[in-house]
């Protein structure tokens, strides 16, 4: 399969990739991973006049933390985030990563990119939704953070604007004790989650300090169990409250039947997710 | 598209809207003049003549296009052909040739681990670039390293196995 004819530019510079952007307004796309785009180039649902390659582009290919933030630039590929050595405070963002795609997609695809791509069963999603976290655009009048609760619009819509460009996402310093974890039910490597649910947990003593709570592939798009988080913060992390949480995020989800399972089914895994995905591994055995 | 073996090494764009692109394919540098729109399976095939790598789903689903860029594997469909400029592409052509087989081929062959050999390629080029990573791997380890490699045939037994024997036969030879 070939994609529709486009022109290619790859340039070297984000000011040059801007102008690009700039100049061609909704008819350009940026390649990163290209591990969404070049698929939908292919099937012929992308049919760009411009492919902006930000591949040649210096100072995008970074993770790191500072001063408790992590950064993630939009060239950083999955597989530096599987392999990394400094997500020991962002523990779901490192279990995330492993369950991205299949081992050869993880090579070449961002994290940045998938989250632009605004897939509605993206698992990128759902892990920067639960850390609160937020994607910093570039554009003709300077950087903006746009929150991740606001950067997908729809399927396959993000907030940016045309002559933006996602140059980075950020999730915020945790406090006090972390934990949290990122669960997917699949029924092979590289499907859709029929499943994923993310745990971002920060508690100080076995107090709730903050709860993140988001869903993958039970609704027409990424859904924030803030019912089940609200039912956690501020108290203690007992059975009661796990299981409170779990039932609250079950039925915050929409999910459909489908060959996947049926919607009592995928129910019971949200319930299930969640209270694995609370269970602190100093407290007591994951379930 | 034409493709030669001299040339500069910037990517440049032809009147007819192609690009000239340096890539060393197996060790050899290339410079073939593609469409933006080419996917470095196609250039590998039928622009290179290098017909090892097979296209499998075109959808980015069953790895059968898995080359090495750089030393990792990539599904060859799902990249253009102008994104390898600079850049060092490994195909099954250039693991080992039949005096000399790769380890891994070799191990493929030992212990049986293809029936119809549409997957094989990325397979190997897959397995190849995890030992070259951690050279003792668990069982685990490789089944994880091939599992955005789909084989249709064996049910993955002999397949895991014979990347076992390779790791096996580097770290004793």
């Amino acid at each position: 399969m070939y994609p529709s004819r486009f022109r290619y530019e790859a340039p070297h510079s984000l000011d040059e990739a801007r102008s690009l952007l700039a100049q061609y307004g909704d008819e350009a796309k940026v390649l990163a991973g290209g591990q969404s785009l070049v698929p939908l180039l292919k099937l012929r649902f992308a049919a760009p006049e411009l492919l902006v390659d930000i591949n040649g582009v210096p100072g995008l290919g970074h993770h790191r933390v500072e001063a408790g933030v992590l950064r993630v630039g939009a060239l950083c590929r999955h597989v530096d985030l599987e392999r990394s050595s400094v997500l020991a405070r962002h523990p779901l963002v490192a279990s995330a990563a492993p369950l991205i795609a299949d081992p050869i997609v993880r090579n070449r695809g961002t994290l940045v990119g998938s989250l632009c791509h605004a897939d509605p069963q993206g698992d990128w999603a759902s892990v920067l939704l639960a850390l609160g976290g937020h994607v910093v655009a570039e554009g003709p009048h300077g950087r903006r953070p746009i929150p991740m609760a606001e950067f997908t619009l729809g399927p396959f819509q993000n907030a940016l604007r045309p002559g933006e460009i996602a140059v980075e996402a950020v999730a915020p310093a945790p406090r006090g004790q972390v934990s949290g974890r990122y669960l997917k039910l699949e029924r092979r490597v590289g499907d859709f989650a029929t499943v994923g649910v993310a745990v971002a947990l920060e508690t100080d003593g076995d107090r709730v300090v903050r709860a993140g709570i988001a869903l993958t592939g039970v609704g027409p798009h990424t859904i924030a169990a803030t019912a089940a988080e609200q039912a956690l913060v501020g108290r203690p992390l007992t059975a009661a409250t796990v299981e409170e949480a779990a039932q609250l995020a079950a039925e915050a989800s929409r999910p459909k039947g489908d060959h996947r399972g049926s919607v009592a089914y995928k129910r019971h895994v949200v319930a299930t997710f969640v209270r694995r995905g609370l269970a602190r591994t100093d407290l007591e055995a994951v379930a | 598209m034409s493709y030669g073996r001299a040339g500069t090494s910037e990517v440049r764009e032809t009147r007819t809207g192609e690009r000239r692109v340096t890539l060393t394919v197996n060790g050899e540098r290339r410079v073939v003049e593609v469409e933006p729109r080419l996917l470095l399976a196609h250039l590998l095939r039928e622009g290179l003549s290098l017909r090892g790598t097979h296209l499998g789903c075109d959808t980015t689903n069953c790895g059968a296009c898995t080359v090495l860029l750089d030393g990792e594997p990539v599904k060859s469909c799902t990249m253009l052909a102008v994104q390898a400029d600079g850049h060092e592409v490994t195909t099954v052509e250039g693991l080992g040739t039949p005096g000399e087989l790769d380890p891994v081929q070799e191990g493929f062959s030992r212990e049986h681990g293809l029936q119809c050999g549409f997957c094989t390629a990325g397979m190997m080029l897959t397995a190849r670039a995890l030992l070259d990573r951690v050279p003792d791997p668990s069982e685990e380890d490789v089944r994880w390293a091939l599992s955005g490699n789909l084989c249709r045939c064996t049910g993955y037994q002999n397949i895991v196995k014979a990347v076992l024997w390779a790791a096996d036969q580097e770290r004793t030879s």
